[in-house]
This record gives C-alpha cells, structure tokens and sequence, in this order.
C-alpha cells in the first residue's frame, strides 16, 4: 500500500493576515483583504483593485526576522514569512535525521525589486545586488538557506496551479522514499509586470471580484504565500508531530485546449479533479466541499463550474472560491487555498464566497453565500488552474478514529491551535 | 475606404504575426476569425491594441470587438466613424 | 518495468541532432530568430501559429516535432502522454520583451500576445495542444541542467500509472543563445512501435541524458 501523506504544519501571509491565526479570523469574520494598490508604482494604479499585504517593505524585514540588508525581494521576504511559521509549527528544525525538502512555487519571482531599480541597473552599479533576485529559483534559495534545508530544493513555475503542483511534487517524493518530509507551498508578490499584463488581457475586475456570479467581471489579483509540512507516518514516529489532516488525494492535467482559456467544456479540470478522486478512493458524494479555482472570470468560472457538474452530476457538493477574500495569488494561489482547505476540515466551516448575487445562467449550481459553521467537513477538493492548460485538483481528508491507524494521537485540531492562538472556531465568531 | 483597408490588411498581418499570408491574401469581407484567418481571443486583444496604437481609438470592452473585428471592412468602417 | 529514451532531439549552437544525427547545421546564422526559422522552414512543417509563438515555445514545438518525426506516440491515449520540461531562465526572453512595452508612459501599449508567453509552462501548452497530449505537465526550474530531478520525477509518473509515454527536457533560450533537450521516454513493455530503425534506445537515466547534453 503506498504511503500516506500528512500534513503537520502550516504558516501563511495574504492580505487577510500575516500568519496563521489572523488569516482564519479574516475568515471567520467573512472580511476580505482587497483595496486599493498601494506599493507598487504603476500607471493602473488607480484603475485596479488588489489583495495587497498591508506591509512595507521595511515591516516584511522585521516580521521575517531577517536584517534589512540590499537583495532582498518582496517575493522572498514574504516566502521566508510564511515558510518559517510552517516550519517552526511542524518543527523541521528538530530531528535533523530526516531527509527534508523544499519545493517552492513562484513565477513572477523578484521582480518587484528589479523594476524599482531598473533604471539604476542601466545607469550605475549600486543595485545590482537585485539583479540575482530576479530569478524565480532566487526566493527559495533563500528560504532553503534560511531554514537549513538541503536535501532537495527546487522551484516550480506553472502559471497559476505552481503552489499545487509543488504540494504534488513534494507528496510523490515522500512516497518513493526520496524524501521523509517537505517544506512545499508558493510565494508571489504583486508588480507592475503581471498586473499590465493581465489588464492587456482584460480579465481584470476594477470592483471587487464576482466569481461564480452571472455579472462576474474579472480577476483582482493579490499577493502573498503560503506553505505546508508534509510528511510520512514514519516521519511522524519520529518527529511525533500530530496531523492536522491527510493529503489524500492529487491529479493533474493538460487540456491541450489554448495557452490561456480554458475549454468550454472544463476537460482539463474535469481530469484533474476525476483524478485526484479515484487517487484517494473516495466517492464523488464524499466531497463536502470544494474550494474552486473560481478566478472571476468568464471563461474559468464557467468552464470551471461545467467540469464540477459533469464530475459530480445531480450531487454537487457545498462549492466557493475564496478569491474574493485573498486576491487571486497566481503562484500562491494553490497552497494559500490549501491552507483555507485545511481550516476546513479542522474547524468544520466552509467558506462563503463573497459578493455572490446571480447564478451564471449556464449552471444549474449557486455557490455557498454565507460562511457555514457546525457543519460536518470530512473532506474538501481543492482546485488550482493555470493557463497553459495545466489544472491540479488536490483533496484533503480529516483524519479521525476510523481511518487514523498508525497515526500519531489524532487530535487535529489540537494541533491547529500549536501555531499560534488561534484558538477554536467559536471563540473566533464571537 | 480601400487605401484604408490596404493599410489595414498589412497592419493586422505585422500586428499578428501572420507571416505566411500576405495582404492579397485577405478578403476584406470574409471573417477574420473562426473559418476565415483562424484567429483567436489573443489576437482580438492584440487587435484592440492595434487600434488604439495606430488610431488612437480606445475599446473599453472587449466584447465590443466580436462585431468591430468581423473583418477588415468592418474594422476599417469602425476607423472611419471614430477616428479622431 | 524498464524506461527507455525511444527518441531525443538537441538544438543548440545553430546544430540540430535527431537521435544521433545532424540534421540542421548552418555556420553562420547570428541570430537565433533566423536559426529558428530555418529549421522550420527545412522541416515543411504548416503550422501558422508557430509564427506567433515566443522563442521557447517555438524551440520546444520545434524540438517536439522532430523527434515525433522519428517515432509515433499515437498509439498512447491522450491522458497518458506528459510533458516534464526545465531550464534556468524561466521566460525572461520573453519577459524583457514585455517589459519593453510597459515600462514608460510613452509607447506604453502591451502586448497580449507577448504577456501570454511570460510564463515558462506554456511551451508545454503549446506541444500538448499540437499533439493533443493531454497527461500530466510540470515546469522545473534550477540553475544549471538538472537531469536527476527529470529522471526523479518522471520515473514516478510511470511508476504510478500517470503516463504511459512522456516527453522531458531542457527548452533554454535567452537571446542569441539557446540549448534544448528534448527526450520521448517510454516504457519498454508498453512501446508499440520501433522507433527510428536506425536508433538503438537506451536507458532513461541522468548519465545518458548528460552524456547527450554533452556530446552533440
């Protein structure tokens, strides 16, 4: 039987929070974290809406811990951010026996310092220091050296499903035993470069995002990053972390359909999400709930919302995207919702999405309205596309009596509350 | 009209990369997209782009552009009307 | 199960070598859009939207083409054939060309077609949606060519039934200067046809893909 994989540690920083604990207050509280844009000079500034974090530069400095000295990007202040938070809740720093990795998602990677200096790159040399950080692989070097890993590290870069694909790819290397656990998630921070893009492609919303809505009109892009610990029961033996949840399930597909849009009809999520299911045995019925790409977009949430009926016919299980509240992250998108997944299963809440008033006429299913709590959450579909067709659906299980056998005390939630004081559901609502 | 849809037919060629076809090539008033020059969603924003670059006409919307950018006749009549 | 690279293609330093032999070489192309074009236009290949492509995606289609020349993965279900390609450079031939349109107020007009392709995976789009690949897709990258982490990764796939036959490599273009791998792997037990007589297939491992980086 092949290995389990587990997840034991969590950290994250959005525009809802800069850690665990204020990240799911945000949540519980059904408050979004878009604005206005403020750190980055660009001439949409005015003309868009974004999931910033409300951080300088100088403050990512302190809240990472790390001296402000020259070459550091934003991209990498706010990985190391995240990452040690994981890090320090599933205690990578102790039993240095095991073989540990890291796989970090970006794409955009230090490009926000290097087009603030870019002009100082042509004219002088005091900023060259920047010109490393440029380099999508620069942001998890940094991580890596920071945290002392280096039995595999290693960058992965598809579009908007990277933070997926690396929670994929770090899973398949604990299984084959190269690794015993891994460090795996995505970072991305917001710069001129992907923001002028993405309004030539005119998909972005200058309100704040609609999807799953019949007048949805675009995407507000966001920044932030988010990782998590995963590891074998062996490795729990040892390390005798408690798992907040099982990483049951994983698929990935190409559509081969257009390098941006997605096909009408959702074939690639519906492969990927088809194979992620037949991967953890569970029954389409099973799924309580799924935390959908759901960019805002005509064509995603459409195509999107297609696959799902045809996935899960007449039983369509509880459905958001939590893009409203976070920004769409690109890179970071996939373990920053895998992260909101995971909340899922340990505090059996699910997500509203806000801003939701029509159904797409199209559909024959309405997303969640309002935030659901007390409700039974055993396991939750999490999907994350990407253009050049690549789309990862990934499926977390609660881990309870039933299916825990070798698994360490399997008190969950007890665990959660390790991070921080995030203390439990009900003390949050209040 | 047909010195302006000449210029158009070579601007939408170098606009698009469509360099196996040449200006003689397009039927000013067949579809440029679907069965007639294959042309995707891509290009209808690359085509946007060409009208606000070389005519300095702005489209909010790109759904607008389904009818603008029927065929070059059609682009060239939306010119005309917009044309500052 | 023994996994076999069935069928390469190298391009580099103006050559292209299909499974051991040179098929393109011209001395005295200085540029790598022209070199490019070139072996497009030796190979008749009709494909208008290679024109619109960027250069990795133009090197990696091209790469593909000439290898599946050689063999056929038709055989394969759609969902069964990956694509697992790396480099160093992300898209940054690409992005510089974006930044180019973006950076002042003045000529400021971006380029959607350009914007598309500042994503390193969609060179793996653009072979899967020629061939109508459609398994598994991943985009690796590290400093220098890494052919233990592709041998790693790829290796699972088929170990775990997610491909049956995958494409993998290394699509490096910066400028002038360009050097791309591609590898179809496939498994002994499940290869339909012999590929190229005249190749004689040889174990998918790091060694051999460093010795082909290395010798052409």
């Amino acid at each position: 039987m092949p290995k389990r994989i587990f997840i034991t540690g969590y950290g994250i920083i959005s525009c809802i929070g800069s850690n665990i604990p204020e990240n799911l207050n945000s949540l519980m509280r059904s408050a979004p974290g878009t604005g206005p844009l403020l750190h980055v000079d660009t001439i949409l500034r005015d003309e868009v809406l974004v999931g910033e974090v409300p951080k300088t530069h100088q403050e990512l400095f302190e809240l990472a811990g790390v001296a402000p000295v020259e070459g550091y990007s934003r991209n990498a202040l706010l990985g190391i951010i995240a990452a040690t938070e994981a890090s320090a809740h599933g205690r990578l720093g102790e039993n240095t026996g095991l073989k540990t990795g890291l796989i970090s998602a970006t794409t955009v990677g230090g490009m926000d310092r290097c087009e603030l200096f870019y002009k100082d790159f042509l004219e002088n040399d005091s900023r060259n220091i920047y010109i490393d950080s440029y380099d999508c692989a620069d942001s998890t070097e940094k991580i890596a050296a920071r945290l002392g890993i280096h039995d595999f590290v290693t960058t992965i870069s598809t579009a908007c499903s990277s933070a997926a694909n690396a929670i994929m790819l770090g899973a398949r290397l604990i299984r084959n035993g190269r690794l015993d656990r891994a460090l795996v998630g995505g970072c991305e921070s917001l710069t001129k470069f992907h923001l002028n893009g993405f309004n030539a492609l005119k998909i972005l919303d200058k309100e704040p995002c609609k999807p799953f809505d019949q007048h949805r009109a675009g995407i507000n892009l966001g920044e932030g990053a988010a990782y998590l610990v995963i590891e074998s029961e062996e490795s729990m033996l040892k390390t005798r972390n408690t798992p907040l949840c099982e990483l049951a399930g994983w698929g990935n597909a190409c559509e081969a359909y257009h390098q941006t849009a997605s096909s009408p009809d959702g074939e690639g999520a519906f492969m990927a999400m088809k194979a992620a299911l037949e991967m953890s045995g569970l029954k389409p019925a099973d799924i309580d709930y799924i935390n959908a790409h759901g960019t805002g977009t005509d064509n995603n949430d459409l195509s999107e919302g297609r696959a799902i009926e045809r996935l899960f016919g007449d039983r369509i299980p509880k459905v958001s995207s939590t893009k409203p509240f976070t920004g769409h992250t690109t890179s970071a998108a996939g373990s920053t919702e895998a992260i909101l997944s995971v909340f899922c299963l340990l505090y059996q809440v699910i997500w509203p999405n806000l801003n939701f008033t029509e159904r797409i006429s199209e559909l024959g299913f309405t997303p969640v309205e309002k935030l659901l709590t007390g409700i039974p959450v055993n396991a939750v579909m999490s999907n994350s596309f990407g253009f050049g067709g690549n789309d990862t659906s990934l499926i977390f299980r609660k881990v309870n009596a039933s299916n825990a056998n070798n698994v360490n005390n399997a008190d969950n939630a007890d665990n959660a509350n390790n991070a921080g004081n995030a203390g439990n559901a009900e003390n949050i609502e209040n | 009209m047909d010195e302006l849809i000449n210029k158009l037919k070579k601007e939408v060629i170098e606009q698009l990369n469509l360099e196996e076809i040449s200006p003689d090539d397009i039927d000013p008033d067949s579809s440029l997209f679907g069965e007639g020059l294959g042309l995707d969603s891509i290009d209808a924003l690359e085509l946007i782009v060409l009208l606000e670059k070389n005519y300095g006409i702005k489209i909010e919307d790109p759904k607008d552009g389904k009818k603008i950018f029927h065929s070059i006749r059609t682009m060239a009549e939306y010119i005309t009307e917009h044309k500052k | 199960m023994e996994l076999l690279i069935t069928s390469y293609s190298h391009l580099h330093d103006n050559k292209v070598v299909v499974n051991d032999r040179l098929v393109f070489y011209q001395e005295n192309i200085l540029k790598f859009a022209d070199f490019i074009k070139s072996v497009y236009k030796q190979e008749q290949i009709t494909y208008p939207k290679f024109y619109k492509m960027d250069f990795m995606s133009k090197t990696g289609f091209l790469a593909a083409e000439l290898l599946l020349k050689e063999t056929t993965v038709a055989g394969y279900c759609p969902e069964s054939v990956g694509v697992i390609l790396s480099n160093s450079s992300s898209s940054l031939d690409t992005d510089i060309a974006h930044n180019e349109t973006i950076k002042n107020r003045s000529g400021y007009f971006p380029s959607p077609s350009v914007f598309v392709y500042t994503l390193p995976n969609i060179v793996i789009g653009e072979i899967c949606i020629r061939n109508n690949f459609k398994g598994e897709n991943a985009f690796f990258i590290s400093e220098t060519f890494n052919g233990k982490l592709l041998v790693d990764y790829v290796e699972e796939l088929f170990i775990n039934k997610r491909v049956e036959a995958c494409l993998c490599g290394w699509i490096e273009v910066l400028g002038n200067n360009c050097n791309a791998l591609m590898a179809l792997v496939e498994n002994s037990e499940l290869r339909q046809q012999q590929a190229d007589g005249n190749y004689k297939p040889i174990p998918f491992n790091a060694e051999n893909l460093n010795l082909i980086m290395s010798r052409n």
